[in-house]
Formats: structure tokens, sequence, C-alpha cells
């Protein structure tokens, strides 16, 4: 088992995460590049993976662990379905700026 | 440290299991990659059976279920009267999707022969002289519509997560497949993707500080957590928000509302009828169970943000919808209300309001479904005499009533229905919603909610006189051709005579709702 005094509380995991979590979202929000925008959103996922880990330490809750390998699976078939509309969309353009394939508005 | 295995009960699960066996066999199928036109016709049948099987098997265990309902695994998964009723519902309409994925005008399919290959180019040329065609669409399909049947029976928030992934992934895919207008469709899929990865990532973030302050992720233990732990509401309250974002991105409430008007617009269109019936069903039934099973003790902190929100949503709809003049659009923004509309009802957080929520979604369903079929079939003529793209633009829809009779009648049931007029589904539907949210005292929220109806009458009406009232334009006489291939003038067909009998004679499916009306916590 875990000895007790190894447990750091986990609220600083919860401003640590809350601190990716954050940088990602700005990633997502602000930055014009399709690509930057995809790391954005795996940062914030990674941020709740780091959530599940440290809660799941200080819980003794091994459950919490097990979530994070499901999030990692999800995420990377997130990426593959990402990537592919990125390239595709490359090679109608030659472009993945999010400023510049703007034909739908209103 | 020992793992217990779970008991599973497998046979409430037949009709998800079936939806994912076809969606596995029609990938198998894929890749034995026999001839195109054998390859279609497999997929299609397949695809229709599978999702007619698996409404059929979801009704007949509502007919034997005993008691209120079965816990599938554990208190994670749970099959109840709530979840048969939505995941009926869901198979039918993508049964009637898979019509209109299935549809062919001028011998080409909605989908892009090689989605590879860069709009324009040669090789696209190529792959449509050959005949190519991307069959795969109705495996990606079906593993959507098992997630989304799944999404309905979902009890714990990280499981929703993954379904959740699992109903939006294919449609990410599907989005970005249209033959024609390749490069709005590519764009729509990348706006899609990006949104909906977002909106799924928060969910996630909120589900992992749900999980910090509950010590689970089952919404019954979360419930009872949210009592006992003193200390760590807060944890799981600002959770829930952040969770619900998830939740009502999927619905298009506002301000998650972006991708849709996007998407909608730019997806082939029997996708958009997809993703607008049977998403918007899911999420709906999701959105349910998660708020009156894991958080419905907060009902005095949210109750408030989710009036907001359900306000905002029909007011931005609605009036976005009076300025459109693309009728893809137009019908992207008035779902956009009408999810407005359905969260009036759902807010209220009494039982009325479920069996409320089934009977709107499936007037609303229906009537999507069908003016989406309609969309298809009228088409631009291309300078070679040949059928283009789809006539979106409303000024291409004037005199429509004088190219096709029928059309224009079945679309003016539709847009009917959509407004709320008695002797439609949508009338009724919107009673009921109404009714559950002045019941419960959210009078304010019905009376905003009423005007925006109001208000909503206009731009569905101003089609019926376009359509029937306005005299088709000289210069575009020839430029435009109504179709009316057996697949979707099929679907076209069922609906209107749905959306008609519903708002005739309700007290058959108003009965069957209200029995639907218990959660098994």
């Amino acid at each position: 088992m875990i000895p007790e005094d190894t447990v750091v509380d986990p609220m600083y995991f919860v401003v640590l995460a809350t601190i990716l979590f954050s940088i990602g979202a700005v990633a997502v929000l602000l930055r014009r590049n399709a690509i930057v925008a995809l790391l954005g959103v795996e940062l914030m996922l990674n941020a709740s993976n780091l959530l599940f880990v440290a809660f799941a330490r200080s819980h003794r809750d091994v459950s919490g662990q097990a979530l994070a390998f499901f999030v990692m699976v999800v995420a990377a078939a997130e990426v593959v379905v990402g990537l592919a509309l990125i390239i595709t969309l490359f090679r109608s353009r030659q472009t993945i700026s999010l400023d510049e394939p703007m034909d739908l508005r209103g | 440290m020992t793992f217990e295995s779970p008991i599973i009960e497998w046979a409430p699960l037949a009709p998800v299991l079936i939806v994912f066996a076809a969606a596995v066999l029609g990938i198998v199928i894929e890749t034995a990659d026999p001839k195109v036109w054998i390859r279609r016709r497999l997929q299609v049948a397949l695809a229709l059976v599978a999702t007619l099987a698996a409404a059929a098997t979801a009704a007949l265990q509502w007919s034997v279920l005993d008691g209120d309902g079965t816990r599938v695994v554990v208190d994670r998964i749970i099959c109840d009267r709530h979840s048969l009723i939505w995941m009926v519902m869901i198979a039918v309409f993508a049964a009637l999707a898979i019509l209109l994925f299935s549809s062919r005008v001028g011998g080409d399919d909605a989908f892009a022969p090689l989605a590879a290959a860069a709009p324009g180019s040669e090789e696209e040329r190529e792959a449509s002289e050959k005949g190519l065609a991307q069959t795969e669409v109705f495996p990606l399909a079906l593993f959507s519509v098992g997630g989304m049947m799944l999404f309905t029976m979902v009890s714990d928030t990280l499981i929703l997560f993954i379904v959740l992934e699992l109903i939006s992934l294919p449609l990410y895919v599907l989005v970005a497949l249209s033959r024609r207008r390749r490069l709005l469709s590519q764009e729509a899929a990348l706006k899609y993707f990006l949104m909906g990865a977002f909106a799924s990532a928060v969910y996630l973030f909120g589900a992992a500080l749900i999980y910090g302050g509950a010590f689970s992720t089952s919404f019954t233990i979360i419930d009872t957590a949210i009592v006992q732990y003193h200390g760590r509401e807060a944890l799981v309250l600002v959770g829930t928000v952040l969770a619900l974002v998830g939740l009502l991105f999927k619905l298009g409430a506002v301000p998650f509302h972006a991708w849709t008007p996007d998407a909608y617009q730019g997806a082939p269109t029997p996708v958009t009828a997809f993703m607008a019936a049977a998403t918007k069903a899911a999420a709906v039934a999701a959105l349910i169970r998660f708020l009156y099973l894991a958080v419905h003790r907060f009902e005095w902190e949210i109750a408030p943000v989710l009036w907001t929100i359900a306000i905002a949503t029909m007011l931005v709809g609605t009036v976005a919808a009076i300025v459109q003049t693309d009728i893809k659009r137009m019908l992207a923004y008035s779902s956009i209300a009408h999810g407005g509309f359905v969260l009036v009802a759902v807010t209220s957080f009494e039982r009325e309001a479920l069996s409320a929520a089934v009977f709107y979604m499936l007037a609303y369903g229906l009537a999507t479904l069908g003016a989406f079929a309609v969309v298809g079939q009228v088409r631009e003529v291309t300078k070679d005499g040949s059928l283009g793209a789809e006539a979106t633009r409303l000024g291409q829809w004037a005199g429509l009533g004088r190219r096709s009779p029928w059309m224009a009648t079945a679309m003016a049931v539709f847009l009917l229905s959509f407004a709320g007029i008695p002797l439609t589904a949508g009338f009724i539907g919107k009673y009921v919603a109404f009714k559950a949210a002045f019941d419960s005292g959210g009078w304010p929220l019905v009376v905003v909610a009423v005007l925006a109806a109001v208000v909503a009458v206009f731009f569905y009406v101003r089609v019926i006189v376009l359509m029937f009232l306005t005299p088709v334009p000289e210069d575009l006489k020839d430029a435009v051709e109504v179709t009316e291939s057996t697949g979707p003038s099929l679907v076209v067909g069922i609906t209107a005579l749905a959306t008609v009998l519903l708002g005739v004679v309700p007290s058959v499916v108003l009965d069957l709702a209200s029995n639907a009306a218990i959660l098994v916590p």
C-alpha cells in the first residue's frame, strides 16, 4: 500500500490541471493553426488524466487510474480522425489556417 | 489488489449489439472489396436490416420488461423504459436516414466517389467516371447509431465520455464526404471536429472534477455523495457545470451552437438529416439521465443557468433563422431553436418532462428527416443539362408547388409541424413541453418560449408562401428541377403521414411516453 506521508494534497493537482487545461483551451480558441488547435485539445484531455490519476491516489481507488487509460485510447482515436480531416483540407486548399477557409458564414 | 469483474446482463444490450455487429460486418465487406454494385446493395441491406431489427428488439424488450428496468452493468449501464423508448426512436430515425443515404439522383449518391482525392483534381474526375462509391458511409453511420442507442442507457460519467466520442468520431468523417461542394463540406467537418473535440475535453475535465469530489463516476453514487461529503460539493458543482457544457454542445444549445449551422449546411444532406434527428434525440436522452439521476440535488444551483441557456437558445435560433437565405442553414437555426424548446421542458426537473421530451423529439425528428429529404430532391440543373448540386438558395425554391405539388405539400406539413400549428405533431409536442414547464412554476420560461414560437411561425410560413404563392421566376425556369427518387419519396411519405397522425391522434404515443417516464437509478 501507499505510505501515508507520500500522499500530496490533491488540491495542488487540481490547480496544476486547471492551468494545463486553460492553456489548452486558449490554444484551441485563439491559435489559428489547425494542428496547434488539435494540440490544445490533447493538452486539455491530459489535464483531465492528471486529475483522474491524482484523485485515484488520494482516494486509494485504482479505478481512477484505469479511467486514464480509457481516455488515452479515446484521445488517440480522436487524433486519427482530426489529422485525416486536416490532411484532406490541406490537399484541397494548401493551407491549414483556420482563418483562411471561410466559405461558411452567417 | 484484486478486481472483481462485473456481471453483465447481455440480453438488454441486444439492440445495441445487433447494430455494432452489423457495423463490424460492414467493415469486413469493405475489406473483401467486391464489385461496387454488389458492395452497395449488401451495405444498404445490412444497414436497413440492422436498424430495423434493433428497433424491433428494443420494442420487444419493452413488452417483456419485468418491472421498471434492468441493471445491465452494475449501476453503470441501465436498461429501463425510458432508455428503451429512446432506443426505438433512434433506431427508426436511423433506418429512415439510411434510406436517404442510399438514394441516388442521376446515378450519383450524396457522397464523394473517392474522399481522399482533392476536389476538382484529375483523380476525382477519374473516380467519378469509373463509378466508384464510398460505401464505408454505412458502417460509419451504424457505429454512430450504436453509440447513440447506448448513450440513452449510460449511467456513468466516464462511459458517457467514451460513448460521446463513439457517436461523434464517425459523424466528423461523414460530414466531410459530400460529393458536391466538397470544399464547404471539408471546412464544415474541420470546424465541427475542433469544436466537438473541445466540448468533449471540457466534459471530461468536468467528469474528472466530479470524480474528485464524489469518489466515483457512477450517477447513483454521485447523487448520494452530493449530500454526504461536506466540503467537496464545490468540486462536484464545478464539475457538473463543465460536464453539462459537453452535453449541451451535442444538443446545439447557445452559446455552444456555433458549429450547428456550418456543419448542417456543409454536410451531405442525408448526413444532416441523420445528425439533426438522431444525434439530438440521443443528446436529450443522456442530458435527462445525467440531470435527473446524478445532479438533481443541485437543482437550485443549476436551474438558473439552464433557464438562461434555454432562453438564449430559443431567441438566438429564432432570430438568426429569420435572416437566412439558405434553406439548410435556416433549418439548422430552426433546430437550434427546437433544442431550446425541449430544454424548457427538461429544466423543470419534473417527471412529466421526461415524457414531454420524448414526444417533442419524436415530432421534431420526423419533421426534420422529412424536410431534409425534400431538400435533397431539389436540384440545380447544370449547363450541360444534367442534375447538379442541391438548390439550397431560398430564391430557387420559388414556385416549388408547381414543380412538384407532392414534395411541396409534404414540406409544408413539416414546416407547419416545426411552427407548432394545430393538427401537426409539433403542436402537441410544444403543448406537452410547455405544460411540463408551466406546471412546475416555470411560467416566465413558458412566456418567452411562446413568444419565440410565434416569431418562428414567420419564417416557416415565408417558405410556404414562397413555394405556393410565388410564380417560378423566368430565369430559373429550367435551372432547377425536383427529382422524386424512391428512397427519399418513401421517407417523405412516411414522415409526413406520421407527423399528421401524431397531430390528430397523439394519445397512443403520449400514453407510451408517459409509461416511459421512469428512470431506474
